[in-house]
């Protein structure tokens, strides 16, 4: 295999889906908004009349906002390959002398590219309502900045991936909404982003722990606002391990895709 | 060495046979066209043959590479217009080509110099930062015929290239098409439902049906299958069976009030025709075309297995049973 060439291939999918990504500015937009009122409105909402010991509920939830705006734009990324079939596009790329785990890698790439403007923004609008004094506690500094982006690449690339998955097998886009809707909202009502995980009823530890979600909030949390459930390392462990994993079976989904 | 050469290629969609057994062979620098109705199979041959669709049993080769073991290879060599638009409508077309220069993974300057090259081709330099989607359904194929060649395939498919294109810009495709084949030995294998580019385009065709090759050789070949002229006589009350007796009638078929006959030393014979079939409305009498070819295939009955031989013979069955 060319590496050079499989290079370029994985570059020129990037190249499409950003182009892509910036044409669609109510997509951008949407994606911004949408946490935002999670955060103020339910956040703040909530927050009078929920305490948890030690943070401000708005600040407790800010990291499960940011993961649940990634996981929504990631797992949805996933329908553009539905789309690519419909129109045929998926054709061109597949006739193209470039392996099927260059494109699966692309498409990672792409996708991963508009979570992470996506996630910049948000900690960005993060680090403004801190500062003016909206929510509070939260530990906004360069290297909790970059370390929450590393979380939330990991993550993005996970969900990614799942989607692609989920795409790859997928004949319409309203199959698509259908089936990642069923997944997308158990993780994230699983995943401890709107309550802590320490106390939950005996029912519900197991599913939240199996909940890959649950590690990338955590680990968020530990970072951002130095409380957390375990330890950190053992966060971004499970993480990658999972990331590593969906994007093995991505690639092979890839692999036995048709067109 | 053939370019192209297929061996027992099949494809089955649960059940559905699309693609039966096929055997073909393309020589080098050849424009070769693949024909048949709706449904015949030629998409799925093409898409077989550019290594997107897995043959369910068989073998293709083509430029040497077999299309299962060395994708790579092949689609490396290869070029392809698809049947339905595959451009992207949210990029230019100028990112749509720089795209594929990508993919193709070809150096900067050669990329930007052939984005050129094809703009100016398929006459699009003027349009080139525009939306494809604000693109008419002709500039938009002409757009993707380009996008095939830029990367200087050595065999180039074109799956109805001319479909929706204007007199003016299928001429031009022809004569782009003749040129490659003329000058630069590509190979191209085109399907089409026009009978008169067939004709003009291809140096051999095939005929498919229901997956199967029924017909196969050069168009004058095939022209001369149907064994004379062709003469069409509109009538009202046609009495084909007296017409069925005259010797030199080779073939008859009816359709919406008008016979057409194919007639050997037709000059020689039309007084006596007329005369035999009475009373009509407006005659006409030509050369086959491969619209005639077409036709009289398509009338003939289920290609069975058992059917020995090459078409004439097929032609001759089917007046039997009649
Ligand atoms: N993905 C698919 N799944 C199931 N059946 C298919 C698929 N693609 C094609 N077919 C079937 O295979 C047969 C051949 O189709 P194909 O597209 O090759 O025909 P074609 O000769 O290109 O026709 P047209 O002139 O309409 O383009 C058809 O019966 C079609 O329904
Ligand atoms: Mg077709």
């Amino acid at each position: 295999m060319d590496i050079y060439k499989e290079l370029n291939g994985i570059l020129a999918i990037w190249y499409r889906e950003i182009k892509v990504f910036l044409r669609e500015k109510s997509r951008i937009v949407a994606s911004i908004v949408n946490p935002i009122l999670w955060l103020l409105v339910f956040g703040g909402g909530l927050g009078s009349s929920v305490s948890i010991p030690g943070v401000n509920y708005q600040s407790f939830i800010f990291p499960g906002i940011l993961t649940q705006a990634v996981l929504f734009s990631s797992v949805f990324f996933g329908v553009y390959i539905v789309w690519d079939r419909k129109i045929d596009f998926l054709k061109e790329v597949l006739v193209a002398p470039i392996s099927r785990t260059s494109i699966f890698m692309g498409k990672i790439i792409g996708g991963a590219t508009d979570s992470m403007v996506q996630s910049i923004i948000l900690l960005l609008i993060g680090l403004l309502l801190s500062r003016v004094g909206l929510i509070s506690g939260l530990n906004i500094t360069a290297f909790s900045l970059f370390a929450a982006l590393i979380i939330l690449f990991l993550s993005t690339c996970a969900f990614v991936s799942v989607g692609l998955i989920i795409g790859s097998q997928m004949e319409s886009p309203e199959g698509f909404q259908l089936i990642s809707s069923f997944l997308i909202f158990p993780l994230f009502f699983l995943s401890g982003a709107l309550f802590p995980i320490n106390n939950l009823p005996a029912w519900l530890t197991p599913l939240t722990l199996a909940d890959p979600l649950t590690y990338s909030v955590d680990a968020l949390r530990s970072v951002l606002l130095n409380v957390s459930h375990f330890r950190f390392i053992f966060d971004v462990g499970v993480l990658a391990g999972f990331t590593v994993l969906v994007i093995i079976i991505g690639t092979y989904a890839f692999k036995k895709m048709k067109v | 060495m053939a370019i192209i050469e297929t061996e027992d290629l099949t494809k089955e969609y649960d059940g559905l046979i699309a693609v039966n057994k096929l055997n073909l062979k393309v020589e080098e620098g050849e424009i070769f066209g693949l024909l048949g109705p709706n449904g015949a199979g030629k998409s799925t041959t093409l898409l077989m043959l550019t290594t997107i669709v897995r043959p369910t049993s068989g073998t293709a080769r083509v430029n040497g590479f077999d299309v299962v073991h060395q994708p790579d290879h092949v689609r490396r060599s290869i070029g392809i217009v698809f049947q339905d638009p595959s451009s992207d409508d949210t990029l230019t077309a100028y990112e749509n080509l720089k795209l594929h220069g990508m993919l193709y993974n070809m150096p900067k300057d050669l990329r930007e110099k052939r984005i050129k090259e094809v703009l100016e081709l398929v006459d699009l330099t003027d349009r080139k930062d525009d939306l494809v989607k604000q693109y008419s359904g002709g500039m938009r194929r002409r757009l993707e015929l380009g996008r095939g060649l830029m990367h200087h395939p050595k065999i180039v498919f074109l799956d109805e290239p001319t479909l929706g294109l204007d007199p003016q810009s299928r001429e031009n495709i022809w004569h782009y098409v003749e040129k490659l084949s003329k000058e630069e030995r590509i190979s191209v294998i085109i399907t089409t439902h026009y009978m008169d580019e067939a004709d003009k385009l291809c140096n051999r065709l095939a005929i498919i049906d229901k997956g199967r090759i029924v017909a196969s050789d050069s168009p004058e070949m095939l022209k001369k299958v149907i064994g004379g002229d062709v003469i069409n006589i509109k009538i009202k009350y046609p009495d084909l069976e007296k017409i069925k007796k005259l010797d030199f009638v080779k073939k008859i078929t009816e359709k919406n009030g008008i016979v057409s006959l194919a007639v050997t030393d037709a000059n020689k014979h039309l007084a006596q025709i007329l005369q035999v079939i009475g009373n009509v409305d407006s005659v006409e009498l030509r050369s086959p075309t491969l619209d005639d070819v077409f036709l009289l295939w398509k009338v003939s009955p289920q290609r069975d297995e058992s059917a020995e031989g090459g078409w004439a013979e097929k032609i001759v069955n089917y007046r039997s049973k009649k």
